[in-house]
C-alpha cells in the first residue's frame, strides 16, 4: 500500500513538470524577461494564445490590428529599449504578413523574436489550410529561422533564438512551431544559451590593427568621423563622444546612427547621405582620413562609389566581416563590437583639434543654411512647411522625444531637423525605406519607453498604410503623439517626377479623407491645422497632453526636400536647390 | 575584374534550411551555381558544401562573406583551380549491342581510364572521374553511337592548403 501510495506522488509530481509546448513557450519568454508582446491569433497559435490568456498577469499581449503592425511595434519596442521585441502570429497569412516586418529588422539589424505558428507536422507539405512554407519565405530576411516540429525541442530552440537575435549584430529570428509540438508535452527546464559552436557574434579586436587606425587618426590633417547605427547597438556612445572631443574630429551621422551624439555638440555636423548636410557630404570627398564607425556604406550615403572618398584613407570600424571592403575598400579595418574597439583606441589618440578643417564644415552650414534652412524652419512663404513643424516639435519637446519617422519627404526632413539629447530617440525605416512603418514603431517606441514622449511624424500616404493601428492606441490608451504631414501627394515619389520625370505626376496625387474624423472615430483627441498662426500653439497643446493625440498640419503640396543627392551622382555634386 | 571559376568549400552543421539559406545568397546576387556538392568532411557530424561558380574575385568574396555569416556555417572559404586538387564523376549508360558491334567502343573505354560498374544483356554502365574536360571528351566520342543516359556530379574538390576547421571549432566551444 505505502509503496503504490508513494508511487502515485512520484508519478504526480513528475507530471506537474510536464507541460504542453504551448506553455512551454510562455515560460521560455518569461525566462528572457520578455513582458510584452505583439501579434495576431489564428487557428494554428490558438493553443499558445490560450496559454496567453492564462499568463495574463506576467505578459501582455497586444493585439494589433494586422501582423505587419506587430512586427513594426516590435521592432520599436526594440529600438528603444535596446531589449528584444516580440511578435507572433499564426500561420499562412498571419505569418506572410510578418514578412515586411522581418525584412526592416534584417536590413536595419533589429533584434526581434517572431513566433509562428504552423499546420501540423503530419500535415506539413500536403497544401493543408492556411500552411504556408514561412522557413522558406522568411530565410532572406532573417538571421536565423527554425521550424520546431517537436514540444521537446522548444525550451533549446527559444533560448538559441533569442541569443542569436541580439548577440553581435542583431536580427530577427523567426521560429516557426507546428501546432503538434504546442500540444504536446514535453518535460520543461530552460536554460539561457550562451553559445552555439558555429556562431561567433562579434570578431575579438585586433591590436595590430588598432594601432594602424590610431597612426592613421594621429597624423591626418583632415579626419573625418561618419557614425552609424553601430554605435547605438554597440552602446558605445559614451566611447564615441570621447574620441570626437579628443581627437578633435568632425563627425556625421546615418539616418541610423541619429541621436547617439547630441545634436548640438560642437563636433557633431549633421547627416551625410542623399538628403543629408551639405557640408557633411561635400568634405566626404576632402577628407584625409574617412573614419567609418558601424555604419556599412549603404548607396543613400555613398552616393556614386567610384566617386566616394577616393582620396582618403578609410578606418572602417565594424562587427560585421561581411560589410568590410563590400561597398567601400578599408585601408584599415578594425573588427569588433564597438564599445570594445572604440574603447582600446581611446588611450592611444593624441589630444588634438582641428579648427581649420572643422571651420570649413560651418561654412558649409553657413550657406546651407541660407539657401536651404532658413526657408525651411523659418519659412516667410504662406504655405506651411514640414521643417516649421518639426521646429516646433524641438521647442515644444526640449529635444527629448523619442522622434518616429515614416518614410518619404517628411522623413527626409524629419530626420535633418529634429534635435536629440538622448541616444535611441530617432525611429525610422532606413535600410528598406517601408512605408506604413511609423504608427506601428511608434506604439512600440512608447510602451518600450512609457517614460519618454513619443512624437510619430507620419505622411498622409504611408498614414493609410497601417492606419489601422490607430485601433491600438484607443483600445490601450497609448499616449503617442501622431503628427500627419499633410501634402496631399506621395511627396517623395512626386519630388522625383519633377525633377527626373518632366513633372508628370503619375499616381502621385492623392484625394484624401479627413483625417481629424477618422482620429475622432476612433475617439482619439484631434486637431487639423492649416494656418502658420495656430502651429505653436496647437503643438504645444499637444505636447501637453497625457493622452493620444492626433494632429494634422497641412503642408505645402509641392515642396522639394534639399539638399539632394541625384541617385547616381557623387557625395561632391551634391544639389542645394 | 576578370570573371574566374572559383570553388567555395563551406563547413557547417547539417541542418534542414541550411542549403536553401545558402543557395538564396547566390539567387539574391543574381549569380549561377555552376555546381553544388553536398557532404560528410573529414569531421564527424560536420558537412561540407563544395560550390563552384564563374564569377569576379570581388563578387566571391561577398557571397563567402555572406555564407560565412549564416549562424551554422562554422568556416567558408574560396579557392581557384590551382589551389585546389578538384574532380567530377560522371556515370554513362550505354547499349551493350555496341560493346560487339562496334569495336571502337572497347578503345574509348580503355582509353578513358573509366570503369565498368556493371553489365547486362540491354546494358552496361561506365563511370568515370577526373576533370570535367575529360568527362567532356568521353561524351563527345560516345555521342555518335548514342547514350541511353548521362549523368554527371558536382565538383568535389580538396584544397592544397590546410582549412583547420576542428582547431575553429574548439575556439568557438570555448567561446
Ligand atoms: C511600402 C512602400 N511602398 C512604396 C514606397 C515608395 N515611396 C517612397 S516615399 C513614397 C511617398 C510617401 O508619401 P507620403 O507618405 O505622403 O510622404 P511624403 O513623401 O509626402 O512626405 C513612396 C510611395 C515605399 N517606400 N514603401
Ligand atoms: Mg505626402
Amino acid at each position: 500500500m505505502e509503496t503504490l501510495k508513494e508511487q502515485k506522488t512520484a508519478q504526480k509530481t513528475k507530471k506537474s513538470i510536464k507541460i504542453s509546448g504551448a506553455e512551454a513557450i510562455i515560460h521560455c519568454l518569461l525566462a528572457e524577461g520578455v513582458d510584452l508582446l505583439y501579434g495576431y491569433p489564428g487557428g494554428a497559435i490558438m493553443p499558445v494564445y490560450d496559454e496567453l490568456y492564462k499568463f495574463q498577469d506576467k505578459l501582455t499581449h497586444i493585439l494589433t490590428r494586422h501582423e505587419q503592425g506587430a512586427a513594426h511595434a516590435a521592432q520599436g519596442y526594440a529600438r528603444v529599449s535596446g531589449r528584444v521585441g516580440v511578435a507572433m502570429a499564426t500561420s499562412g497569412p498571419g505569418a506572410t504578413n510578418l514578412v515586411t516586418g522581418l525584412a526592416d529588422a534584417q536590413i536595419d539589424s533589429t533584434p526581434l523574436v517572431c513566433i509562428t505558428g504552423q499546420v501540423t507536422r503530419e500535415l506539413l507539405g500536403s497544401d493543408a489550410f492556411q500552411e504556408t512554407d514561412i522557413i522558406g519565405i522568411s530565410t532572406p530576411v532573417t538571421k536565423w529561422n527554425y521550424q520546431v516540429t517537436k514540444a521537446s525541442e522548444i525550451p533549446e530552440i527559444m533560448a538559441k533564438a533569442f541569443y542569436i537575435a541580439k548577440s553581435g549584430r542583431p536580427g530577427p529570428v523567426l521560429v516557426d512551431i507546428t501546432k503538434n509540438a504546442q500540444f504536446d508535452e514535453l518535460d520543461f527546464s530552460y536554460t539561457p544559451c550562451t553559445g552555439v559552436r558555429s556562431y561567433k557574434p562579434a570578431p575579438t579586436p585586433d591590436i595590430e590593427s588598432l594601432k594602424q587606425a590610431a597612426d592613421l587618426i594621429n597624423s591626418a590633417k583632415k579626419p573625418f568621423i561618419v557614425w552609424g547605427q553601430g554605435v547605438i547597438l554597440g552602446k558605445a556612445e559614451q566611447e564615441l563622444k570621447e574620441l570626437v572631443e579628443k581627437a578633435g574630429i568632425p563627425a556625421a551621422w546615418t539616418i541610423m546612427g541619429a541621436s547617439a551624439l547630441d545634436s548640438e555638440h560642437p563636433l557633431n555636423v549633421g547627416m551625410v547621405g542623399m538628403h543629408g548636410n551639405y557640408g557633411p557630404n561635400l568634405l566626404t570627398n576632402q577628407c584625409d582620413v574617412l573614419i567609418a564607425i558601424g555604419m556599412r556604406f549603404d548607396d543613400r550615403v555613398t552616393g556614386r562609389l567610384e566617386d566616394y572618398a577616393t582620396q582618403a584613407k578609410v578606418i572602417h570600424f565594424e562587427i560585421d566581416p561581411a560589410e568590410v571592403n563590400k561597398n567601400v575598400h578599408a585601408d584599415v579595418a578594425v573588427l569588433g563590437n564597438s564599445k570594445e574597439t572604440l574603447g582600446l583606441i581611446l588611450p592611444m589618440i593624441n589630444s588634438k583639434s582641428h579648427e581649420s578643417w572643422h571651420n570649413i564644415f560651418k561654412e558649409k552650414y553657413q550657406i546651407e543654411y541660407d539657401t536651404v534652412i532658413k526657408n525651411d524652419i523659418h519659412p516667410t512663404k504662406e504655405g506651411l512647411t514640414m521643417g516649421e513643424v518639426i521646429e516646433e516639435i524641438n521647442l515644444a519637446s526640449d529635444q527629448k522625444a523619442v522622434i518616429v519617422t515614416d518614410v518619404g519627404q517628411h522623413q527626409m526632413i524629419g530626420c535633418r531637423y529634429a534635435k536629440f539629447k538622448e541616444s535611441k530617440s530617432n525611429i525610422t525605416s532606413g535600410g528598406l525605406g517601408t512605408m506604413g512603418f511609423a504608427l506601428p514603431a511608434a506604439i512600440g517606441a512608447k510602451m518600450g519607453a512609457m517614460d519618454r514622449e513619443v512624437v510619430a511624424i507620419i505622411g498622409d500616404g504611408g498614414y493609410q498604410m497601417t492606419i489601422q493601428e490607430l485601433g491600438v492606441i484607443f483600445q490601450h490608451n497609448i499616449p503617442v503623439k501622431i503628427v500627419v504631414l499633410n501634402n496631399d501627394h506621395l511627396g517623395m515619389v512626386r519630388q522625383w517626377q519633377e525633377l527626373f520625370f518632366d513633372r508628370r505626376y503619375a499616381s502621385t496625387v492623392m484625394t484624401n479623407p479627413d483625417f481629424v474624423k477618422i482620429a475622432e472615430g476612433y475617439h482619439i483627441e484631434s486637431k487639423r491645422v492649416s494656418e502658420r498662426k495656430d502651429l505653436k500653439s496647437t503643438i504645444q497643446y499637444m505636447m501637453a497632453s497625457k493622452n493620444p493625440f492626433f494632429l494634422e498640419v497641412k503642408v505645402e503640396k509641392e515642396d522639394n526636400v534639399f539638399p539632394m543627392i541625384p541617385s547616381g551622382a557623387a557625395v561632391s555634386e551634391i544639389r542645394l536647390k | 575584374m576578370k570573371k574566374e571559376w572559383f570553388t567555395i568549400s563551406v563547413y557547417s552543421e547539417n541542418n534542414v534550411g541550411l542549403l536553401n539559406r545558402i543557395s538564396g545568397i547566390f539567387l539574391k546576387r543574381h549569380i549561377n551555381i555552376e555546381s553544388l556538392n553536398v557532404s560528410k568532411s573529414e569531421i564527424d557530424n560536420v558537412s561540407k558544401f563544395t560550390i563552384v561558380v564563374y564569377t569576379t574575385e570581388k563578387w566571391v568574396r561577398n557571397i563567402v562573406g555572406q555564407i560565412e555569416k549564416q549562424i551554422e556555417v562554422i568556416k567558408a572559404f574560396y579557392h581557384t583551380d590551382d589551389e585546389t586538387i578538384y574532380q567530377e564523376s560522371a556515370l554513362f549508360k550505354i547499349a551493350s549491342n555496341l560493346l560487339f558491334d562496334e569495336r571502337q567502343i572497347q578503345n574509348i573505354i580503355k582509353e578513358s581510364n573509366s570503369q565498368i560498374v556493371t553489365v547486362s544483356r540491354e546494358f552496361f554502365i561506365l563511370a568515370k572521374s577526373g576533370r570535367r574536360y575529360e568527362i567532356d571528351e568521353m561524351y563527345e566520342q560516345f555521342k555518335p553511337f548514342g547514350i541511353m543516359q548521362f549523368v554527371r556530379s558536382g565538383r568535389i574538390s580538396v584544397t592544397k592548403d590546410e582549412m583547420q576547421i576542428s582547431t575553429l571549432l574548439k575556439e568557438f566551444q570555448h567561446n
